[in-house]
């Protein structure tokens, strides 16, 4: 086995243990770049310093392991672009907060990851740098918009991955690319210093080999920040304490069965999801309020506060002028203009934010009956390259299963629950759960996990 | 709901987006297509429902009102991505022009 491959427990295991030495894993990383960066365009840009930087950190708890961080944290010294030509040259002054608390925990920024421009997409299709092809199945996409996080996994061009999500943007790549992706409660994670987008659910989290690492990596950045407002001011726990824990009598919730659209990769999941009554928990179907309706609130709330947030970018300051807008951002910053301008903000708008409270109020029910609720992160598998500039609305529709509890707040985690062994693509399953309470979706994710055949890694 | 081309030019000047004649008009298309998704919404009942901003339940968030220097930029810093500098400041484009230029 080749030492890229190595999961970020397995690598701080080894190294622990000196079986292998830090250059030895950043050489078998380097490789792999270098074999399959230029095809598959993971790397927007690499940090030259990274091996020297892992050597000063290795009592650290991440160890100096290579870490693939998305290009919309702030990163000093390294170019930060949000794969924008806005932002194309733009070298930060500061350092986001996630990315400063991993590298004191001995994390080191192997690279920036491609994705979707300013997030806007879920295919990483729309980056002014290019499209990133999916690992598994170069003709097919990787989802985005953290896609080249996601990728960079897939391909084992990293050993774990940092992205962000406003609505599917971790769950729905890691969907695609087969590997974990976890979505925080929003506010749980510090949003200073990540390219702002949709403000009241950007939430940054790990895309991961195993729910175990996607643990061990929330730790290093998740809890209290004083620079961001709505950060949680509690302590986090330690995620990775809900590793390894009986499920027995934990409830959960499937949901989405009606949905037709989604019938085939319904009917895969609900098969996988037996193993979880063998391990003593109780599954049964629930009637949870139509997902197409979040559709319409994510697209008006999105494409408000995008309106608003990429105001600032003038060209005055740093970055370059207006014109530099890719047609998506053009659409989502004119679209959400035009719904808070006036006479139109009530009607979309205002109506988007109850349309929310109904979803809250549905969530809230739904959770007085179950621990966990359950349905596919996407409604199939990776579509293929060219797939998002057929419609307007192609991310929103690829994350209509997702959306919902986006705009809630509710943590959420990916895993792999199917494999098609013809186009060697994946198909997810997503858990979630009440806000704050990331340790029920860590249960029974890592149960699921351990229990099935559809991890890449543990099933090597 | 439909968006027409002269719509969108008016929008694009709102939000400062310099746009061509042909993208007034495919925007226009994206736009009602866009619309017509979301005009979904107009299918719940929300009469009696209240309009939610944040989901995390804080209020009135706040810190003393004292400068940090460690979460200040210098000068130096806050001027080092911009194009265009004179003695210290941001060049910036002409707002107010003489009505005789």
């Amino acid at each position: 086995m080749k030492l890229n491959q190595l999961t970020l427990k397995e690598s701080i295991d080894a190294l622990d243990k000196k079986e292998v030495k830090i250059e030895e894993i950043y050489q078998a990383v380097d490789q792999a770049c270098e074999a399959e960066n230029s095809k598959l365009n993971i790397y927007l840009s690499t940090n030259k310093e990274a091996l020297n930087q892992a050597k000063a950190a290795s009592d650290k708890p991440l160890r100096g392991l290579p870490i693939a961080v998305k290009d919309n944290f702030c990163t000093v010294g390294l170019p930060t672009t949000a794969s924008s030509k806005v932002l194309e040259g733009f070298m930060p002054t500061y350092e986001s907060t996630v990315t400063k608390r991993l590298q004191v925990n001995g994390g080191i920024i192997y690279g920036k990851t491609n994705m979707d421009a300013w997030a806007h997409g879920s295919s990483t299709e729309t980056s002014d740098f290019g499209r990133t092809l999916n690992p598994r199945n170069p003709e097919h996409l990787p989802g985005g918009s953290s896609g080249g996080s996601a990728a960079a996994i897939a391909a084992d061009m990293s050993i774990a991955a940092i992205g962000s999500e406003t609505a599917g943007s971790i769950r729905q790549p890691a969907a695609w690319c087969g590997v974990v992706g976890l979505k925080p409660s929003y506010g749980r994670v510090s949003r200073f210093g990540v390219v702002s987008m949709a403000s009241s659910t950007d939430s940054p989290g790990p895309l991961t080999k195993t729910v175990e690492d996607a643990c061990i990596l929330l730790n290093s950045f998740a809890g209290p920040d004083e620079k961001d407002g709505t950060c949680n001011q509690e302590k986090a726990p330690d995620f990775t304490s809900f590793l390894g824990q009986s499920i027995k009598g934990m409830k959960i919730g499937v949901i989405y069965q009606d949905v037709r659209e989604i019938g085939e990769t319904n009917e895969k999941l609900l098969k996988e999801l037996e193993i979880l009554k063998e391990l003593g928990a109780e599954v049964e179907i629930a009637q949870a309020m139509d997902p197409h309706h979040a559709i319409g609130v994510y697209t008006v709330v999105q494409r408000a506060e995008v309106s608003s947030n990429l105001a600032r970018y003038d060209g005055i300051r740093y970055g370059n002028d207006r014109s530099h807008f890719g047609d998506e951002s053009k659409r989502r910053i004119m679209l959400g203009t035009y719904t808070l301008t006036k006479g139109y903000a009530d009607k979309y708008y205002n109506l988007a934010q109850k349309v929310r409270t109904l979803y809250l109020e549905n969530y809230k029910e739904l959770f007085s009956k179950y621990d966990v609720l359950v349905a596919p992160t996407s409604p199939s598998y990776a579509k293929k390259i060219g797939a998002s500039f057929e419609s307007a609305m192609f991310g929103e529709l690829e994350d209509m299963l997702v959306e919902a509890s986006s705009v809630s707040g509710l943590p959420g985690i990916n895993v792999p629950f199917y494999h098609d062994q013809k186009t060697n693509l994946y198909l997810g399953a997503n858990f979630i759960a009440p806000m704050w309470q990331e340790e029920k979706i860590i249960k029974i994710a890592d149960a699921f996990e351990k229990n099935t055949k559809w991890n890449s890694w543990r099933n090597k | 709901m439909s968006v027409n081309n002269t719509q969108v030019k008016h929008i694009a000047k709102l939000a400062n987006i310099p746009i061509s004649e042909e993208e007034s008009q495919t925007l226009a298309k994206a736009f009602s297509e866009t619309l017509e998704v979301v005009d979904n919404l107009k299918k719940a009942d929300v009469s009696q429902v209240k309009t939610t901003h944040q989901v995390t339940g804080f209020k009135n968030v706040l810190r003393e009102d004292i400068a940090k220097e460690k979460n200040s930029f210098s000068q130096k810093e806050a001027l080092a991505n911009a194009k265009v500098t004179y003695k210290g400041y941001f060049v910036v484009p002409y707002v107010l022009q003489n009505k005789d230029n």
